[in-house]
């Protein structure tokens, strides 16, 4: 057991104590998201490296000075448990590879401070600090935030080297050497915008592919839908997360995206194309279960869960951004605590309705 | 009599710009703090223009104090006011038609400002003429001096400019003020709603960390001496 665990840790019978702490927990997360950043490393290169690190130290700086300024003592303790850099690395998953180096710091400063510290820190967010700097961030720099590059495997000729990433990364100058590429989800809305339906616009020669091997445009984190699925899995057979919210997340994109395509192809992506596209693994398996953010009973996470799932297949569908799964994470964290207020465990001793229950008669009736 | 006023003046003047102020203390009028600070040159204009209601009510309400019964003074003071901001409303859509167009609808909305009938119930009925202009004019320029900051903050980190097409509201000649920093977008979400809410909160924040420490300051003082 950690020696540092915060007090409050319950002493008297019938509790026991798992173990785990905030660092073991958070370090869990981020071994999970391993396999998927290699990936998303490998597939586009050193620029996607420099965005993810400079992510991930934006985060830990600002989580220093927001505790620095509230007076607090364990500052270093904080800062080691790993949540601060676990914001970072999971808004890099969520940001264009080769956004400019300003995203970064920026994004940090809103995750951390506004996202998080400015409610009391870990533990005291309403809303999932990296969902909300990467709403923050699409809402404000539409431009950068929305340009993707075609994969460049970093074994591939044309890939940029060290150098020639950390250039790519600094500046803003054109990139004649990155192909600029739709995803799946940006592709299709802008085609429809046009008038242009999915049964012409998918088959047409410059259609991004739906690939489960993963080497298409897209976020950092999405071409490796399926890695990020295996952390969640493996995440879940630690004991980490439960199964209802990330189940029901799936579950509420896929049962209409299915409605949709079955009733009208020419409109509605298929349900293979909602799953494996934009933030979804990681909004079931890495957002929805966040801790915080999310309603405490498992009746609840699966309502959570089947909102987030329905309102990013609404905004897909419908909306005029081509991803939902942040803005859709937004307004559930919003409603946690009315979920929450409706949506209770049943007491110990007590009925649903939080009645004593009648023990000479022999309990639940 | 009159060295009581001007010891006042002082006070009443503090109490406005600083230690009341509409917005960082009060809290009051948030609903045009919110939607008109997209821009230095909105939040002066707004605020000038509830400055001038805001001085003539105080007056008008401080004069008939003691004649309206306390029964019936809300709807005549809703009365006055709605008068002087019909007033301001046709005057800037004369003489200042470019920011009217801008201001709009809010111009009109000064007239439910909760902060120009609160100081007419705190203030003006309780007190006399020059006190009570004085307190108007003090409220409003705090009131004025919150939201030009608050919107040069937003237009600033939000369009990259300042003082943005300032010539409208006040002349050709001041057409300097305007500075556009080159090479910068902005961040679209600084004008919008939420901008405004973080950059009220992180004020608000600073305003009450700058007065703990003059407070934890004095106290040392007093412990020493």
């Amino acid at each position: 057991m950690n020696a540092d665990a915060p007090t409050g840790r319950p002493v008297a019978s019938p509790h026991a104590h798992g173990g785990s702490s905030v660092g073991r927990t958070m370090f869990r997360v981020q071994m999970a998201l391993v396999p998927a950043t290699l990936y998303g490393f490998w597939l586009f290169g050193w620029p996607s490296f420099f965005l993810w690190l400079l992510t991930v130290v934006s985060c830990l700086g600002f989580e220093a000075i927001s505790l620095k300024l509230a007076g607090g003592t364990r500052i270093k303790a904080t800062l080691l448990d790993g949540s601060a850099a676990l914001t970072g690395w999971l808004l890099a998953m969520t940001l264009p590879p080769w956004a400019p180096w300003w995203v970064a710091p920026i994004g940090g400063f809103i995750a951390i401070v506004i996202g998080k510290q400015v409610f009391g820190g870990l533990g005291q967010n309403v809303f999932n600090p990296a969902m909300v700097a990467r709403v923050a961030l699409l809402v404000s720099f539409p431009v950068p935030l929305t340009q993707w590059v075609t994969p460049l495997p970093l074994t591939a000729l044309a890939a940029p080297g060290f150098v020639d990433g950390l250039r790519i990364f600094l500046t803003r100058l054109p990139q004649p050497d990155a192909m600029a590429s739709a995803s799946l989800l940006g592709y299709s809305k802008t085609e429809m915008l046009r008038g242009i339906d999915l049964l012409h616009s998918l088959a047409g020669e410059h259609a991004p592919a739906v690939s489960w091997i993963g080497a298409r445009s897209g976020s950092f984190g999405e071409p490796a839908s399926l890695l990020i699925l295996g952390g969640g899995l493996y995440l879940l057979a630690r004991g980490v997360i439960g199964w209802h919210a990330p189940l029901a997340v799936l579950a509420g994109v896929a049962i209409p995206a299915a409605i949709g395509h079955a009733a009208d192809p020419a409109h509605y992506l298929s349900v293979q194309a909602h799953l494996l596209s934009g933030a979804l693994m990681l909004g079931a398996f890495f957002i929805a279960t966040d801790y915080v953010t999310s309603p405490n009973t498992a009746a609840g996470q699966i309502v959570f869960g089947l909102g987030i799932g329905l309102l990013t297949w609404v905004i897909r569908s419908y909306g005029g951004y081509p991803e939902g799964v942040a803005f859709a994470v937004l307004l559930m964290n919003a409603l946690t605590p009315a979920i929450d207020r409706f949506i209770r465990p049943r007491a110990l001793g007590r009925d649903r309705k939080g009645k004593a229950l009648d023990v000479a008669r022999g309990g639940v009736q | 009599m009159s060295k009581t006023l001007g010891s006042n003046l002082g006070g009443i003047m503090k109490d406005g710009l600083w230690t009341q102020n509409v917005v960082f203390s009060q809290l009051l009028a948030m609903c045009p703090t919110m939607a008109v600070t997209t821009s230095g040159t909105n939040g002066l204009g707004m605020g000038l223009a509830t400055t001038a209601v805001l001085v003539v009510s105080n007056a008008l309400v401080s004069m008939i104090r003691h004649t309206v019964s306390s029964q019936v003074r809300i709807p005549v003071f809703v009365v006055l006011i709605a008068t002087l901001v019909t007033v301001v409303d046709m005057a800037m859509n004369a003489w200042l038609h470019d920011l009217y167009k801008v201001l709009g609808l809010f111009i009109a909305l000064i007239v439910v400002n909760c902060a120009i009938l609160g100081r007419a119930e705190a203030f003006a009925v309780k007190n006399g003429v020059v006190a009570s202009a004085a307190d108007g004019l003090a409220m409003g320029l705090g009131f004025t001096g919150a939201l030009t900051g608050i919107g040069l903050i937003r237009e600033f980190l939000g369009a990259g400019t300042l003082f943005a097409q300032a010539s409208n509201l006040l002349g050709p000649a001041f057409a300097f003020l305007e500075v556009n920093i080159p090479g910068y977008g902005g961040a679209l979400l600084m004008i919008l709603p939420p901008g405004g809410f973080a950059v009220l909160g992180f004020l608000l924040a600073g305003k009450r960390a700058m007065e703990s420490r003059l407070q934890a300051r004095a106290g040392e003082r007093c412990g020493t001496a």
